[in-house]
């Protein structure tokens, strides 16, 4: 039987959540919603799941229905499980002129999935998403923090080959970024 | 290339830095402003005549000088860095190459209001940006610009950043303010207003990252100086999001009052539409402002030039004109579908509806699958009349904005690219899975 880890964050994420909480006014921990669920999703493989959730309110002070409802509510939350890599390709305006259905359709072929599905080897899941404040670099994708502008064909499938190649876990809210937030002032 | 106040020096070394943006005349407008009083400061911004950049374009000073000062009660600036407005991309432009001009204009403006604890509430996407800001906001506690008795004045701020999570509503500023309470981004009815009750039902200003970098200018060169850049009632200089089918795509500082086809076509900003092609078409101030054709952008309906100012563009109204709303300028040539472009602002508008109101949740949805039907050859004629009457519809019948900036678009496909929509009727799914990019009038049947 697979062992089941307790959903409890590490040691440096429990850190940073609790100095974010400290960024509200006293009895206003409830705004540090947001923030914490990208670090929860960070820390529990790219998704939240209804324990994860509920970890969070326990942590807020706050009802789970409470975290239910925003994290329904916001596009960055995953609220089913994903690949390693999210590839966010954005869809509107300025990158559909530019050519982004193409783009779409291009990685649906090399990945052989369909927008919103992961890759069988659970590397990849291709999400198309609206206006990243990129268009002047259309088309465009984000994978974790990381933007990829100006993309040809080819461009997007080398940069699809790296990641693939180094096989990591890429979430927005990069792991290896927590302890730079170590030093934040209160 | 006209002045330019706010990305002047991004090639200089370090300007992300507090030693290369200090090096480079940073934070002076700081000590000048801490020795002013806070209403002297909101006086400067006041005479300036500067406009909110994030779209609506309300007069700053006026909305500091709404703000409600009940003694006891703390009063919030927070910075609206959810920069999502399809087109536009200067806000993430700035924060990323020069942070700290940003930093200085939140905490002059925090001085202004009375302020000791603000926010810059950014997008969730924009993680990298996040991290610069951290890292510059460190950096300002660090050489005593934020924290306990800033430059020993005696006045204490604390900055934030607050990263949201993906919402287009959340530029909307009281969907701002209630994502900051952490809660869904659903707009709130107005009055009561932020100015009175904003975040944790405080008196709170909500301003653009444009708006808050340029109060740095203003106290550096004054506000009646900085009044005399551009033209008539569009003071100062704007940051231009140029995107779509041009040369040059990119951030442009003008002085407003630029006529649109030098901007368009000279090399200094666009270069010209992309491949030789000539321009269909123009979306002035972000995916919400009327659409206009080529003839009525470069010149306006009395044949007067258009220039690159609130007043211009809005010039005729809608029935001719647009806005210049948040400036960001979508260029599209000859090959554009304007129909397929409009399918894809309605159904991006759709996707981003909070939800609270029923004409524009219901209605956002329903345009989408009538604008469907045209992509997909099954369109009839009654279809243009519906359209038209459900945006109507939604227009000024909603509690925030977002339902206008869905219904003028499809006004404005309309009222200015009729034929367009008959084509697609008379070509029934002739059109069915064409590229976007060829022009409706030489399609072959698929």
């Amino acid at each position: 039987m697979a062992e089941i880890k307790p959903i409890k964050f590490s040691d440096d994420a429990l850190a940073l959540s609790h100095k974010i909480m400290k960024r509200y006014p006293e009895g206003k921990q409830k705004s540090a919603i947001l923030p914490v669920l990208h670090l929860a999703q960070a820390e529990f493989g790219g998704w939240l799941s209804a324990p994860v959730m509920d970890y969070v309110a326990s942590l807020l002070s706050i009802q789970p229905v409470e975290v239910y409802e925003v994290a329904s509510f916001y596009s960055m939350y995953n609220l089913k499980p994903v690949g390693k890599c999210v590839i966010e390709v954005c869809r509107t305006g300025p990158c559909w002129l530019m050519g982004a259905e193409d783009l779409v359709k291009f990685i649906e072929k090399k990945l052989n999935i369909k927008e919103g599905q992961t890759t069988a080897d659970g590397m990849f899941t291709l999400k198309t998403v609206e206006c990243l404040a990129s268009c002047g670099t259309a088309p465009m994708m984000q994978i974790g923090e990381a933007y990829h502008e100006n993309l040809t064909f080819e461009k997007c499938s080398g940069i699809l080959d790296e990641y693939k190649a180094k096989g990591e876990n890429v979430s927005h809210w990069r792991k290896e970024r927590i302890t730079n937030h170590s030093d934040i002032k209160q | 290339m006209g002045r330019q106040l706010l990305i002047n020096d991004l090639d200089k070394e370090g300007i992300a830095t507090l030693a290369g943006y200090k090096a480079n005349g940073g934070y002076a407008a700081l000590e000048k402003a801490l020795k002013m009083k806070p209403e002297e400061v909101v006086s400067e911004v006041q005479k300036s005549g500067l406009r909110g950049r994030g779209g609506a374009g309300f007069p700053t000073g006026m909305k500091w000088s709404f703000i409600a000062k009940p003694p006891g009660v703390p009063r919030y600036l927070v910075c609206n860095a959810d920069e999502s407005e399809p087109g536009t991309f200067k806000d993430r432009y700035l924060m990323q190459r020069k942070p700290h001009i940003l930093i200085e204009g939140m905490i002059i403006s925090s001085f202004a209001l009375g302020a000791n604890t603000s926010y810059i509430y950014i997008r969730g996407e924009m993680m990298y940006q996040f991290h610069i800001l951290e890292k510059a906001i460190q950096e300002a506690y660090d050489a005593g610009y934020l924290g306990k008795n800033i430059l020993g004045t005696g006045y204490d701020l604390d900055l934030y950043v607050h990263c949201g999570a993906g919402a287009y509503i959340c530029g909307e500023e009281t969907g701002l303010i209630e994502s900051l309470e952490g809660k869904r981004g659903n707009p709130r009815i107005k009055p009561p207003f932020p100015a009175v009750k904003g975040v944790w039902q405080c008196p709170t200003v909500v301003n653009n990252v444009e708006t808050l970098a340029a109060v740095v200018p203003i106290i550096n060169m004054t506000g009646d100086e900085y009044a005399k850049i551009g033209i008539g009632k569009s003071t100062g200089t704007k940051l231009i999001s140029a995107s779509g089918h041009i040369n040059k795509p990119g951030v442009y500082e003008i002085e407003l009052g630029v006529p649109v086809e030098e901007f368009i076509y000279s090399d200094v900003y666009c270069g010209g539409i992309k491949n030789g092609k000539k321009m269909k078409a123009v979306v002035a101030g972000g995916s919400s402002v009327p659409i206009l054709p080529t003839e009525l952008i470069l010149k306006t309906a009395k044949g007067e030039p258009r220039l690159m100012s609130y007043e211009s563009l809005n010039d005729g109204g809608f029935i001719s004109g647009t806005m210049l709303g948040s400036g960001g300028f979508i260029v599209m040539d000859e090959d554009t579908s304007v129909v397929k472009n409009l399918w894809n602002f309605t159904r991006f508008y759709h996707h981003e509806s909070c939800g609270q109101c029923s004409p524009c949740r219901e209605g956002t949805g329903w345009m989408e699958k009538i604008l469907h039907k045209f992509l997909d050859g099954h369109a009839t004629v009654k279809d243009i009349d519906l359209l038209w009457d459900i945006q109507s519809k939604i227009d000024s019948r909603t509690i925030c904005p977002l339902g206008e900036a869905a219904a003028w678009p499809v006004a404005s496909t309309i009222r200015h690219f009729r034929s367009e929509f008959e084509e697609y009727i008379n070509k029934g799914e002739g059109f069915k899975d064409v590229k976007h990019y060829f022009r409706v009038n030489n399609l072959q049947p698929a």
